[in-house]
């Protein structure tokens, strides 16, 4: 299965995408009888106190290899495991049940456990109900040995894996995170379980409270994991694992700057400003948006709305999504882009699904022109929810002025429906056309006539222009953002959408990166729209710099004929303005 | 001999899992009979569960009983505890 989302809580912050490793530690089969004789009594009572000590012995040993590894935080939870191995009153409780009640071992000790777990339901604090996590880990320890199978644990060879769990008690994570887990996903728990203490102490990103994620997931899936939102992905596509790598890769150059910083506007030394938004995905990235120091959502892609799911989302769907993004404090703006997949995700017709390059084919803008009852599902639930906040929605692939004034026309449809219907609309909706097909750069002029703003889809555009699928690793050595052509196409498009008077936005990854931060400044973009975690270190350096400085730049670069000499130069630019920025990543 | 006070706890999480370790390895250091008493609920102070099923969050007050030769020393040790917020917030 493709590109399922699931999601949970989000206990560890931070992104990983790696190899998933089902961890099973399923209950062993455990029997419950009655016991004939009143001999053997004595003879399960022993058995029960081997076990106590047989599992003590596991423990002592997983904690005495987890002390050689320095600094550990969750050591601690192995001492709580062995006194509750030795605390009186559960032995006493258990072996009262064998003696009284003559049941076997097992049978006593899932009573006692149950008794334990009713003691700790009642609890008003959820910190400390939770523990009762580690009173049912020792139980099935103690119920493992009793069976007499010893517990399984991650292989010490093999490649680092994200380790997925019914439930994980800390002694498994501890077992685990010797430098071979990445994350973890979790069917249930919550904020305050002890896999999310653990994952946090030694900073690897978990998700918990997932529900089924044991159900869904195999060994050896694809997986992504984001701790911050609470998402899992599993069997993620190319393109959506290549955007989360980016997320990774950005979320570990963030952690380095600071938040507080990432408040400030994006205002040059010499005063220039520049709008700043946020590309989402999810509705639960939008506190990281925040907390980034978005302005405004830049672009919200709304394809998972319709993938994770069997049947097509309703309106109410869509609505629900819509309602969270539009109006939200303090976000200033909300840029929705409509469906900007194949038709391939609707249906299960084996011709759709197989178009030879689905990149160019029946696909977004084209795709919901034809199927209209579909695309007006979108835009009524878009609409609804413009009557709550900012809103501007993005059309994505427009190649000509048929496609958006075909769109436009749908769109005052549903509109005058709505007003028909006495349901509120938004009073100052805009209207955009994505900027990624090279014939809308060329015709920029005239579709900048029908829209209120552009948004210029780098990733997409920079692929068509220069003939190169960025996912094929033979050619990608190709994808240039500095490629003078791009250059000059992103120029076109800002100055034309400029001279019509419209705002003109950049979305794509090019937008995010602080490489070429003082290329857009100079180029005047109005707004850069970026993954959440790019918006600190581009704000760093655009507060850190001129928009003067930036013009100088841009008129060096817009002389050279080689995408290798504007790199050349750009990078050597800005290693000199920014030291600290550009030496440690390399790039 | 025998020795009772009450302690507020103080710190941020409450009595949970490694405060309740804590506890008990002191207790266990003295041959007294130790119990702790929460809201009516009375547990062995040597016994971890006893002491995690007090669900004692900030705020609450144990009483603390000792009885033994030890007794004094005992609950010196554990008021210390309780004073250093189990080295917690």
């Amino acid at each position: 299965m493709k590109n399922i989302v699931l999601k949970g809580i989000g206990v560890s912050p931070g992104v990983v995408t790696g190899k998933a490793y089902l961890y099973d530690r399923r209950d062993a089969q455990i029997s419950f009888y009655k016991l004939g004789k009143v001999s053997l009594v004595t003879k399960e009572i022993r058995r029960f106190r081997d076990a106590l000590r047989a599992s003590e012995a596991q423990l002592r040993e997983v904690k005495s290899q987890l002390s050689e590894v320095a600094g550990l935080e969750p050591l601690y939870i192995m001492d709580v495991h062995i006194m509750l191995l030795k605390d009186r009153s559960f032995i006493r409780n258990v072996v009262q049940r064998i003696q009284e009640m003559s049941v076997n071992a097992e049978w006593a000790v899932s009573m006692t456990i149950d008794k334990y777990r009713e003691m700790f339901e009642k609890m008003e604090d959820e910190y400390l109900r939770d523990r009762f996590n580690d009173v049912r880990y020792v139980g099935q320890m103690i119920l493992r040995n009793l069976a007499g199978r010893r517990q399984e644990t991650i292989s010490p060879l093999g490649e680092r894996v994200i380790v997925i769990a019914s439930d994980l008690s800390p002694a498994d994570t501890a077992q685990m995170m010797i430098d071979k887990v990445l994350g973890f996903a979790t069917d249930i728990g919550s904020r305050t379980s002890h896999t999310a203490i653990v994952a946090r102490s030694i900073a690897i990103p978990a998700v918990v409270g997932l529900e089924k994620v044991t159900r869904l997931v195999r060994t050896n899936d694809d997986i992504i994991i984001d701790g911050t939102a609470g998402l899992v992905i599993v069997n993620p596509e190319p393109e959506i694992l290549h955007r989360y790598e980016e997320k990774k890769r950005l979320y570990q150059a963030a952690r380095e700057v600071s938040l507080q910083y990432a408040q400030f506007p994006a205002v040059t030394k010499d005063r220039y400003k520049i709008q700043i938004g946020s590309n989402i995905e999810f509705i639960e990235e939008l506190p990281s948006a925040i907390a980034h120091g978005a302005e405004g959502i830049g672009l919200y892609r709304t394809e998972f709305i319709y993938i994770n799911r069997e049947e097509l989302p309703t309106e109410e769907d869509h609505f629900a999504n819509y309602r969270r993004v539009i109006g939200v404090d303090p976000l200033q703006w909300a840029t929705i882009r409509t469906f900007d997949l194949g038709g391939d995700k609707f249906f299960s017709d084996p011709k759709l699904a197989r178009e030879m390059n689905p990149q160019m084919g029946l696909r977004a803008i084209r795709f919901c022109l034809q199927e209209v009852s579909l695309f007006k599902v979108q835009l009524r639930a878009i609409l609804r929810a413009s009557a709550f906040g900012k809103t501007r929605i993005l059309f994505p692939m427009i190649s000509g002025i048929e496609e958006i004034r075909a769109a436009k026309r749908i769109l005052s449809e549903v509109k005058d429906d709505l007003r028909r219907e006495g349901i509120a609309v938004g009073e100052d909706i805009e209207i955009g056309a994505m900027i990624e097909v090279p014939s809308a750069v060329v015709m920029a002029e005239v579709l900048a006539r029908e829209v209120d703003f552009f948004s210029i889809g780098t990733n997409d555009l920079i692929q068509y222009v220069l003939a190169i699928d960025r996912i094929n690793d033979r050619v990608n050595y190709l994808y240039e953002p500095l490629h003078p052509a791009v250059m000059k196409m992103i120029k076109q498009v800002v100055d034309v959408g400029h001279r019509a008077g419209i705002h003109v936005a950049m979305c794509g990854e090019m937008a995010g990166d602080p490489l070429y931060v003082m290329i857009l400044l100079a180029l005047e973009l109005d707004e850069l729209s970026m993954n959440p975690l790019a918006i600190p270190k581009v704000k760093e350096i655009i507060r850190a710099t001129t928009l003067k400085d930036s013009k100088k730049l841009l008129r060096e670069v817009m002389k050279m004929s080689s995408a290798t000499e504007i790199r050349a130069l750009v990078e050597k630019t800005m290693r000199e303005k920014f030291p600290a920025v550009f030496s440690s990543n390399g790039s | 001999m025998q020795e009772i006070k009450t302690f507020e706890v103080k710190n941020k999480l409450g009595i949970h899992a490694r405060v309740a370790a804590k506890l008990v390895a002191v207790s266990n250091r003295f041959k007294s009979r130790i119990l702790f008493e929460f809201e009516g609920q009375e547990v062995n102070g040597k016994s971890l569960l006893g002491i995690l099923t007090l669900a004692c969050s900030r705020g609450g007050f144990i009483t603390v009983k000792v009885e033994g030769s030890d007794a004094i020393e005992a609950l010196n040790d554990l008021a210390s505890l309780f004073a250093d917020k189990f080295g917690e917030d």
